[in-house]
């Protein structure tokens, strides 16, 4: 892969640890910031990533040292695509609780989904019996002709 | 980089400077750690300076919630002071903007409480 590539993809697996939260947050930074995205958009891919990789190390796989997390980076022309799996008993995405209602407003937690979906354009959910597998994905602006 | 706390006292109000990142882990405790340790000492105001917070997660934001809710249920009051752009964005988007009172500078922070 070089700086320049516009087509690319790592995958990993990684311990459900916060150890491995902090590795993917720093990859999202490196593979963001090498799709060519800007400033405003890198830190909010960022923070997407952070919070898919914290759902599946803490809510899918509670820190189990059995359980391992998926992950994979890739680049094709048109988008920035980062999925992540767990192993754990899954979720129902759709029943979420809405954190932006007043009844919720105040709770200490729950607004991590949320902010995936307010940063990234596209954010599936597969269940994988067990586990969920998330997909993150950002589109790449279209490239500028050469002058 | 963790999350650093300095505690100070000023006109009867206690500042809690926060620096480095509030995220999931150790951050979070430690904000959580500052806020109970001020309010078990009879803090009832209470000011988080956030000018030197580089990152905040979700769950971040949650401990910012529950150090509000812990001084309020505790007959106080919890202000946030100099927000980064990337907070301040990060409580619009929550809707969390207008929920916490928020100060742009420490002097009219302290004021507001009187």
């Amino acid at each position: 892969m070089t700086p320049d590539s516009t087509a690319s993809r790592i995958s990993m697996t990684l311990s459900s640890s916060l150890e491995s939260v902090d590795k993917l947050e720093r990859a999202a930074e490196e593979f963001a910031g090498r799709a060519g995205f800007d400033d405003e958009t890198v830190p909010h891919i960022v923070m997407a990533v952070r919070e898919a990789a914290i759902n599946a190390v803490l809510h899918g796989n509670s820190y189990s040292t059995a359980k391992q997390i998926n992950a994979s980076f890739e680049t094709t022309p048109s988008d920035f695509i980062f999925r992540i799996a767990d192993q754990g008993t899954g979720f129902d995405p759709v029943n979420l609780p809405d954190p932006l209602a007043p009844e919720n407003i105040l709770r200490g937690s729950g607004r991590g989904i949320f902010l995936i979906r307010a940063f990234m354009d596209e954010v599936h959910f597969r269940q994988l019996h067990p586990g969920t597998e998330i997909t993150l994905i950002k589109h790449r602006a279209p490239a500028q002709p050469a002058a | 980089m963790s999350m650093k706390v300095a505690t100070r006292q000023v006109d009867g109000v206690t500042i809690l400077d926060l620096s480095g990142r509030i995220t999931l882990g150790e951050g979070s405790v430690t904000l959580r750690d500052a806020v109970h340790d001020a309010l078990a000492k009879g803090s009832k105001r209470i000011v988080l300076n956030l000018g030197d917070i580089s990152y905040i997660d979700s769950s971040g934001i949650g401990e910012l919630v529950s150090a509000f809710t812990s001084a309020k249920n505790g007959g106080g009051e919890l202000k946030l002071l100099n927000l980064t752009r990337k907070v301040h964005d990060l409580l619009q988007i929550t809707k969390l903007y207008t929920v916490f009172d928020v100060k742009d500078d420490e002097a009219s922070a302290i004021s507001s409480f009187k």
